[in-house]
C-alpha cells in the first residue's frame, strides 16, 4: 500500500508552477495605477498593445496610496501611476523607482448633483448652507485633501454629511440622491454622463496649484524596456489626446 | 487520546496554523509600541472606539431579538419554502459587504424602495446617520447568529418540547421554559459571533452610512482611512480590534474548544 504524500509537500510542488505560469513567454508590463485611471488606462493599453504586437500589458487599479503601500512592501509591477505627487514620493523615498516620475495629467474639482438637482444647488458657496448633504472625499485621500483646499481658497466653511473613502464612493451617493452635492474630479463627472448634473466651478475660485491634483508616472525597479515604452506613449501626443478625451488637463 | 497524530493530518494542520497566525505576528512586530498611548487617545481614535461599541452591541441585540425567533421557525416548524427562506437569511453572509451596502441604500436609502417613505412620512432618514450603522451592521452580522442557533435548536431534543407539550405546557411556555435553556450556550455563542462579525463590518458600512466622524466613523473606518495617510495609526487601531476579537474567543473557549 503506497501512502499518499502530504497535502502540504503536494501544494509546496505545485507553488513554483503556478508562478512559472504567469512568467510566459510573452513580454508583459505589470501596470499599477490610480483607480482614477481606470477607463483611460485600459483605453491607452490597447492602444500601446495594438502598436507593439506581443507585448501583454497587465493594468492593476486600486487607491494610490494603497499601491503605494504595495509596491513599498515589494509587490511586483513594472509602471506605477500615481494620483498625486506626495504618494509617488513616498515610493521614490523607498528606492523603489527606475525612472524619475514625470507628471503625465492634471484633473481638478467640480460639483456634481443628483440629475434633477432637487436641492437648486448653482453655486459653490450654497456649499455653505448646513442643511445641504454634502459629500466629499476624506481629507487622508488625495480628493479629499483637494476639496479642504478648495473650500479654504473660497473662504468657506462647509460641513461634509459624508467623508468617503474614495471619489467614486461620492459618486455613487450623488447618483442614488443621498445627498444634494458631491465634490468629485473633472473626469467622475465626465464619466457619470447624465446621470448626474455637473455644477462647474465658475469661475474656479482657485488656480490649478491648489484645487487639481497631478498624476505621475515611473517604471519600478527592474522593469523591461517594454515598461519605458509604455510610458513614454502615456506622455505622446496621442495618449495625451486620449487622456484629454477623458476630461484629463495636461500636464 | 494521547496517540501521536498521524503526519498525513499533522503537517497540513501545522501550515494552516502558521499561515493564519502569521500576519497578526507580522503585525504586532511592526506595532509602534511606544508611541502607541498616544496613537490611541486622539479624539478620533476615541470616537470611533465609543461608535464602534455603541453600533456593535446595538446590531447584536436587533440581531439577537429578530434573529431567535426565526431561528426557532427555521428549525421547528414546517412550512412551505423553508429552505429557501433559510438560503435568503444567509445570502448576506456571501454576498460582498460593499454590494450589501449598495443594496441596503436601494431599499432604505432616501430614494430607495421603502426609504423614500420612511423619509417622507416619518422624516426618517438612514444614511450618514448612526441608525444606519447600525443596520448595515445587523445586515451582515445577524446571519451568524441565526444560522448557529438554528444549527442549535435542531440538534436539540425535540423530545423533551413534546414532553412539555403533554404535560400541558403551550407553545410559548415550552419555547421559553425548555428550548432556550437548551440552547443557551448557542445563543450565547452566536451572539459573540454576531457581535465579532458586527464590531469589524466595513463595506456595508461604509457603503450604506458614509463615513461620518462621531457618527458612522466606527474603528474599521477610521483604520481604513489612517491606511491612507498614517500607517502608524492604522495598525494602533488594529491591534485594538486584535484586542478585543482575542477576548472574545477566549470567552467563548468553553463553547467552542473545550467541546
Amino acid at each position: 500500500m503506497t501512502r499518499p504524500p502530504p497535502v502540504a509537500a503536494l501544494a509546496l510542488a505545485v507553488l513554483p508552477l503556478v508562478g512559472a505560469c504567469s512568467s510566459t513567454s510573452t513580454p508583459t508590463v505589470r501596470v499599477l495605477a490610480a483607480s482614477s485611471l481606470t477607463d483611460v488606462y485600459e483605453q491607452l493599453a490597447g492602444e500601446f498593445e495594438t502598436a507593439n504586437p506581443g507585448v501583454d500589458v497587465e493594468l492593476q487599479f486600486a487607491g494610490s496610496s494603497q499601491l503605494a503601500s504595495l509596491v513599498v512592501e515589494g509587490a511586483p509591477g513594472d509602471v506605477f501611476a500615481s494620483a498625486d505627487l506626495v504618494t509617488m514620493q513616498r515610493v521614490v523615498d523607498s528606492g523603489q523607482t527606475q525612472s524619475a516620475p514625470q507628471v503625465f495629467a492634471t484633473n481638478s474639482l467640480t460639483l456634481v448633483v443628483p440629475a434633477d438637482n432637487p436641492a437648486g444647488v448653482d453655486r459653490l458657496a450654497d456649499l455653505a448652507d448646513d442643511d445641504l448633504l454634502v459629500a466629499q472625499c476624506a481629507i487622508e485621500v488625495p480628493c479629499g485633501a483637494a476639496a479642504a483646499s478648495l473650500f479654504a481658497s473660497a473662504d468657506l466653511v462647509v460641513e461634509a454629511d459624508s467623508l468617503e473613502p474614495n471619489v467614486r464612493a461620492v459618486l455613487t451617493k450623488v447618483e442614488l440622491g443621498e445627498v444634494d452635492v458631491g465634490v468629485v474630479y473633472r473626469t467622475d463627472a465626465l464619466a457619470a454622463g447624465d446621470r448626474v448634473g455637473e455644477v462647474p466651478l465658475d469661475p474656479n475660485p482657485v488656480a490649478n496649484e491648489y484645487a487639481a491634483n497631478e498624476y505621475a508616472i515611473a517604471t519600478l525597479l527592474g522593469a523591461p524596456a517594454d515598461a519605458d515604452d509604455f510610458v513614454a506613449h502615456v506622455l505622446s501626443d496621442e495618449g495625451q489626446a486620449t487622456l484629454a478625451g477623458f476630461g484629463f488637463g495636461a500636464p | 487520546m494521547s496517540r501521536r497524530p498521524p503526519l498525513v493530518l499533522a503537517g497540513p494542520a501545522a501550515v494552516a496554523v502558521g499561515f493564519l497566525v502569521l500576519p497578526v505576528v507580522a503585525l504586532i512586530q511592526r506595532a509602534p509600541w511606544s508611541s502607541l498611548a498616544d496613537l490611541l487617545t486622539t479624539s478620533t481614535v476615541a470616537d470611533a472606539m465609543r461608535l464602534s461599541i455603541v453600533v456593535s452591541l446595538t446590531a447584536t441585540a436587533v440581531g439577537v431579538g429578530f434573529g431567535l425567533p426565526l431561528a426557532w421557525l427555521l428549525a421547528r416548524v414546517d412550512f412551505p419554502g423553508r429552505a429557501l427562506v433559510r438560503a435568503l437569511v444567509l445570502l448576506p453572509m456571501v454576498l460582498p459587504p460593499v454590494v450589501g451596502g449598495t443594496a441596503l441604500l436601494f431599499a432604505l436609502g432616501r430614494r430607495g424602495l421603502v426609504g423614500q417613505w420612511l423619509d417622507r412620512w416619518f422624516g426618517l432618514t438612514l444614511p450618514f446617520s448612526t441608525t444606519g450603522a447600525v443596520v448595515a451592521a445587523t445586515f451582515v452580522a445577524m446571519p451568524f447568529f441565526v444560522l448557529t442557533v438554528e444549527a442549535a435548536i435542531r440538534q436539540s431534543d425535540a423530545s423533551l418540547e413534546e414532553a412539555a407539550a403533554t404535560l400541558g405546557a403551550g407553545p410559548l411556555t415550552t419555547f421559553r421554559r425548555v428550548t432556550l435553556p437548551l440552547v443557551a450556550p448557542s445563543i450565547a455563542a452566536g451572539a459573540a459571533l454576531t457581535w465579532a462579525r458586527a464590531l469589524g463590518e466595513f463595506g456595508a458600512t461604509v457603503a450604506f452610512a458614509g463615513n461620518v466622524p462621531g457618527r458612522t466613523q466606527t474603528l474599521p473606518l477610521a483604520t481604513f482611512l489612517a491606511l491612507e495617510s498614517r500607517p502608524e495609526e492604522a495598525i494602533a487601531l488594529s491591534l485594538v480590534l486584535l484586542a478585543v476579537s482575542l477576548a472574545v474567543l477566549v470567552s467563548l473557549r468553553r463553547h467552542w474548544i473545550l467541546r
